[in-house]
Formats: C-alpha cells, sequence, structure tokens
C-alpha cells in the first residue's frame, strides 16, 4: 500500500532535529500562520477536521480544547501525555525521536488556541533518550525565538517544560498524570470535576497525547478538508501511526490513512514471522479485546473496532500466530494490570488479582470448567465500577479470552495442562 | 555513590542547584519533588537510602511520609542497592512472543543472583520489567538508560559481558 507518510514524513531526515532543519522541511509555518488566526477560528479548525485523540480514547480534540473557560486571566496548561505506557505501544517515542518539533509546533498552536501558557510534556521516566532529545529540541527553538516571551514576535508567551515520570503505567490516565505531575502518587482522581475546568495545579487544562499533538500542524497548514479525505468516514479521518509488533517479519511503525486492515498492516511488516499462520491479534494495546484471525480484514479505526467490541486505543497491534496459547498471553496481561492498579478501588484492585491468580491456574491446567464463569463475573463486576478505565482495560483481554475463545480455555481444563507445545522461538545455537 | 559529593546529611550542592534551577517553572514546590528525587537517585548511586530521602523531604519542605509514600509508589525510584548497571528486560506481551522470557532466564544464569540482588562484585542487578515501549524491538532490555533490542540469549549474555 502506497502511501505518503505525514507524521513520520520526516524519519531519515536527522536534519530536523534543529529548528534550521525542520524549517527548511516546511516547519513552523503553520505555526505562523496560526499566530495570525483567532484563538477560536483554530479550534474551529481543529474541530472540522474530525481529528479524535490518538492516546486511547478517541475523544475529538477540538471538543475538548472548547471546553477550556474562555476570556478568563486564570492560568492554563497543556499537558502532552508522553506516558506511552500501554503495552505494545511505542509510537510516541519514535514520534519525538524522529521528529521533536512537529511536537513542540503542535504544542504551541495548541497551547495559543486554548490561552495556554505553560506546556508540560509528562514522558515516562524510562525515555531518558527521547527525553534529552525533546529537551534539546525545546533549548533549540527557545533560541530560535519560538518558545518564551514572545513567540514569533506575536507577544504570546509559552513555557515548555519536559516532566519525567517515574515508572507506573497508571500515570498515563489524565488525572493520574494530573497528580504525578503535581507531585503525588497518580491516583487518579474523580471526575467530575474534569481537567478542562480543575486540571493541573487546579487551573483549566488540556491534556493530550503526543501523536494528537503532531497532527496539529498539518491540519492548520493542509486545512480541515485535506484532513478528513484520509481515513474511513467523517467520524474516523486523518492518517494514523500504527505499532505493529509480536509475530510479524518487520515489527515496527507503519503510518496509514486511518482504517487500514490487519491483513494490509502484516503485508506492510513483511508478513507473518516465519511464515506461519495468524492465530490472533489485540487491535489496540493491551486493554483491547483480543481479535480472532477471522476479523483480519476490520477497517482498524475507532468505530469499526468498537463495532466488533474491541477498541483501536493506541493502535498497539499485537500480533499472534499459531503457536501462541492465549490463556498465557492474557495471564501476561492480567498480571501487569494487577501489578499496575493503584489500589483505591476494590473492584480494581482485587479484580486485577483474581483474574491474574485465575488465569495463572487455568493456565497450566489446575483450573476447571466454573473458573471460567468465575471470570465472566468477576469482569462483569470490574466494569463501570471504578474510577478510571484501568479496571475496564483488564477486562478487555480477559473477557475476550472467556467469550471469543472459550475452546482453548476448556482445553487446558480437560487436558489438565496446556494443550500446545512451548517451543524456543530461537535456533538452538542462539542459548549458550 | 559520590561520598565526597556529599555535605553534611543534606543534598549535595550540585543536586540542590539542579532542583533551584527548576523552581521557577513550576507554580507549586510540591511539583519539584519527581524531578528532586530523580537528581537524588543520581547522586546517590541509583538508590535511595533514608538519608536522601530525608534531604529531600527538607529541601522542598515536605513531610518525609509524603516523600516515602512518592518513592515507594513508582518502580523507577528504589529504597534498596542496585547494581552499577541496573538491567530492566521486559517480559511484557510483545517480548514474550518473541523469547523475552528467555532472555531473562539467560541474564539471570549468567548473574547468578536473583532478581533485585546485586552481584558481589556490585555490577549488575536486574529486574523484569512491564513493558518498554520499544516492542519493535523484542525481545530487548534496558541496561541503565539504554536500550538494547533484538536480543537472543546468546546476545544479550555477550552485552553483559562487555558491560564495565
Ligand atoms: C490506565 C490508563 C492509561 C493510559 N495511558 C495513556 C498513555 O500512556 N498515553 C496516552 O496518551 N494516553 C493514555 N491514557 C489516556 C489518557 O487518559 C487520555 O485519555 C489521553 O491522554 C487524552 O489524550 P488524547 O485525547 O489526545 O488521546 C490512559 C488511560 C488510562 C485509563
Ligand atoms: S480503577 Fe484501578 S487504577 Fe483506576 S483509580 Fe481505581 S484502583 Fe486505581
Ligand atoms: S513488550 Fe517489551 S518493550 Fe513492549
Amino acid at each position: 500500500m502506497a502511501f505518503e507518510p505525514i507524521l513520520l514524513r520526516n524519519a531519515g531526515n536527522p536534519a530536523v532535529h534543529e529548528v534550521s532543519g525542520y524549517r527548511k522541511a516546511g516547519g513552523y509555518e503553520a505555526l505562523s500562520k496560526a499566530l495570525a488566526m483567532e484563538p477560536e477560528e483554530i479550534i474551529d479548525a481543529v474541530k472540522a477536521s474530525g481529528l479524535r485523540g490518538r492516546g486511547g480514547a478517541g475523544f475529538p480534540a477540538g471538543l475538548k480544547w472548547s471546553f477550556i473557560p474562555k476570556g478568563s486571566e486564570k492560568a492554563k496548561y497543556l499537558v502532552c501525555n508522553a506516558d506511552e505506557s500501554e503495552p505494545g505501544t511505542f509510537k510516541d517515542r519514535i514520534l519525538i525521536e524522529t521528529d521533536p518539533h512537529q511536537l513542540i509546533e503542535g504544542c504551541a498552536i495548541c497551547c495559543y488556541a486554548v490561552g495556554a501558557s505553560t506546556c508540560y510534556v509528562y514522558i515516562r521516566g524510562e525515555y531518558v533518550a527521547p527525553a534529552l532529545t525533546l529537551e534539546r529540541a525545546i533549548a533549540d527553538a527557545y533560541e530560535h525565538g519560538l518558545l518564551g516571551e514572545d513567540v514569533l514576535g506575536s507577544g504570546f508567551a509559552l513555557d515548555m517544560r519536559v516532566h519525567r515520570g517515574a515508572g507506573a503505567y497508571i500515570c498515563g490516565e489524565e488525572t493520574g498524570m494530573l497528580e504525578s505531575l503535581e507531585g503525588r502518587r497518580g491516583q487518579p482522581r474523580i471526575k467530575p470535576p474534569f481537567p478542562a475546568i480543575v486540571g493541573a495545579f487546579a487551573a483549566p487544562t488540556v491534556i493530550n497525547n503526543v501523536e494528537t499533538l503532531c497532527n496539529v500542524p498539518h491540519i492548520i497548514g493542509r486545512g480541515a478538508e485535506w484532513f478528513k479525505s484520509l481515513g474511513t468516514d467523517e467520524r474516523n479521518t486523518g492518517p494514523k501511526v500504527y505499532c505493529i509488533s509480536g509475530h510479524v517479519e518487520r515489527p515496527g511503525v507503519y503510518e496509514y490513512p486511518i482504517g487500514v486492515t490487519l491483513d494490509d498492516l502484516i503485508a506492510a511488516a513483511g508478513g507473518m514471522y516465519r511464515g506461519r499462520a495468524l492465530k490472533a491479534y489485540i487491535p489496540g494495546g493491551a486493554s483491547a479485546a483480543i481479535l480472532s484471525d477471522e476479523q483480519s480484514g476490520l477497517p482498524m479505526d475507532f468505530d469499526s473496532l468498537a463495532q466488533a467490541g474491541s477498541m483501536l486505543g493506541s493502535a498497539a497491534v499485537v500480533v499472534m500466530d499459531e503457536t501462541t496459547c492465549l490463556v498465557r498471553a492474557t495471564l501476561r496481561l492480567a498480571k501487569f494490570f494487577a501489578h499496575e492498579s493503584c489500589g483505591q478501588c476494590t473492584p480494581c484492585r482485587e479484580g486485577t488479582n483474581w483474574s491474574e491468580m485465575i488465569l495463572a491456574r487455568l493456565e497450566d491446567g489446575r483450573g476447571s470448567e466454573s473458573d471460567i464463569d468465575l471470570l465472566q463475573r468477576i469482569t462483569t463486576n470490574m466494569s463501570g465500577t471504578a474510577l478510571c478505565a484501568l479496571a475496564d482495560a483488564c477486562v478487555g483481554p480477559v473477557r475476550s479470552l472467556v467469550t471469543n475463545f472459550r475452546p482453548e480455555v476448556m482445553q487446558h481444563v480437560e487436558q489438565g495442562c496446556c494443550p500446545l507445545p512451548r517451543q524456543s522461538i530461537f535456533e538452538p545455537g542462539a542459548v549458550s | 555513590m559520590s561520598e565526597s559529593a556529599r555535605h553534611g546529611d543534606g543534598l549535595p550542592r550540585e543536586a540542590k542547584r539542579a532542583i533551584d534551577e527548576l523552581r521557577p517553572h513550576y507554580p507549586t514546590t510540591e511539583a519539584l519533588l519527581l524531578p528532586a528525587l530523580h537528581i537524588a537517585q543520581r547522586h546517590w548511586g541509583g538508590w535511595l537510602p533514608d538519608e536522601a530521602i530525608s534531604a529531600v523531604a527538607r529541601e522542598l519542605d515536605l513531610a518525609e511520609s509524603k516523600v516515602y509514600g512518592v518513592v515507594t509508589f513508582y518502580d523507577l525510584f528504589h529504597q534498596h542497592p542496585v547494581g552499577r548497571h541496573r538491567i530492566r528486560v521486559c517480559t511484557n506481551l510483545s517480548c514474550t512472543l518473541r523469547g523475552g522470557e528467555e532472555i531473562l532466564h539467560a541474564v539471570r544464569r549468567h548473574l547468578k543472583v536473583d532478581e533485585n540482588e546485586v552481584t558481589a562484585d556490585g555490577r549488575c542487578s536486574f529486574v523484569h520489567f512491564e513493558c518498554l515501549g520499544a516492542c519493535e524491538q523484542a525481545p530487548m532490555m534496558m541496561i541503565g538508560d539504554r536500550y538494547h533490542g533484538d536480543l537472543t540469549p546468546r546476545r544479550a549474555v555477550e552485552i553483559l559481558e562487555g558491560l564495565d
């Protein structure tokens, strides 16, 4: 599938790490254009483009921006979500590493549009090199008057900081992130009030994902109509960076108009690993329901995947071939959620742990059929009963296992062990 | 651990300076806590002994109990000594599908210590870790701040052998 990349167009051009190189590639023209527009016009353009959040929930970005109270003199913030801890996701890291100024430009346009004068990029603590890359680019942008007291002579002032997290998935949840930014344990807040009204430091705050903000300069530069011409329909628009990992020959990021199929992505990624057959896949990160090979022709956009009972999420596509034990794969994800639950809500704290324990005994053949029903009941009790979406995130894969792949779970029960041979992926010589 | 860089029982001067540089960029002192803990941990050789936690609490005028609460919440803050090289082997799904657990076993066998223990020479300690955001390089591990991807068990051991 031929597609001229947009967000990744500067991959392979390291000169864009500097303002001069980025400008040569057309960068910062959109910021100049935006600064000559009324803030309201920018918000309208982003609304008209149909851009939906790329961090997981797919919330319309322009609408989110429009919730920020206007006209008040109170401080406002943009917090860019670069926590990227959803298993299977690595696009934000690559976006920052390949083109840091694209993100800075997107953040600056957003801040101007909503009247924020401070932007924090909250980046996961493990991303030390990407954080340095971004800090260097920010320093360069200050030197060129693209950030600071008087952005491009427009009178608009903007301070931008990189803020490092410290290893906690829950800090990717927007209010957990705000708590963490403010110097506390990253435990999500009760909503409402929503961050647009009471956000960082009790001030109105926009929180957007890295990729969401990277789209903004292109919307301003090329227009909402162009943006809408990409994608499945008017609710699923624009380019999308898919992360593909697991059993494909060339794992990596692949950019396409939103709505390509898994089959397209596998083909782009060089086909299935060692030519094996596809068994199942996760379309949108660890929180998404697992889909089967029969669903590989679905358009990978927000609505088509939601209709299929899963989600686009962070577009972290994990491909699993015929050698994969899905009980084991789900166990691994449940273990992750049990470890990452912040513990505030009983259904989440208990439910994630019990999911892990029950899956562990099912996986090694000590489980019974009633365990499968128990898992179903637990996930029902976890749905919509907790403070943030982490509980539901655990429900995603666990429930899909017991509903979409029940026969495989039953095989474990009936045979008293995992029915699949556990073979090494490595050639014998690779093991020392 | 840089004993000499420490002054009395407070924060080393450089750490203090680094924290002071951040102050104008945050509306509250409390918001400096995560950056300050990162800075302190660097100065105390990769972990946070009680004295480091007290020093940060005093520097930011926060209750020690509050600082402990934050330290225990985050996986990247350590309350026990770590090796000079901190090794994190990813065992989340994408890495597991490509042999991540075998990498973990190879690292354990080679270092002859268990998770969270430090080798007798103080060189290495390792843990298994959740997805490190580099699944395109699976199976992968981090040593210190560096990513090492597309591993085989043999390659992982070679990398460990090459550490100073
Ligand atoms: C448990 C949990 C983890 C999350 N992790 C991330 C993350 O790592 N990165 C991200 O951008 N959004 C993450 N989100 C979604 C954010 O809460 C929020 O919706 C998003 O940052 C909004 O930006 P967007 O509208 O541009 O997508 C997470 C949500 C939950 C519930
Ligand atoms: S749902 Fe889980 S992670 Fe979210 S606030 Fe409740 S306990 Fe914490
Ligand atoms: S699963 Fe290992 S880096 Fe993502």
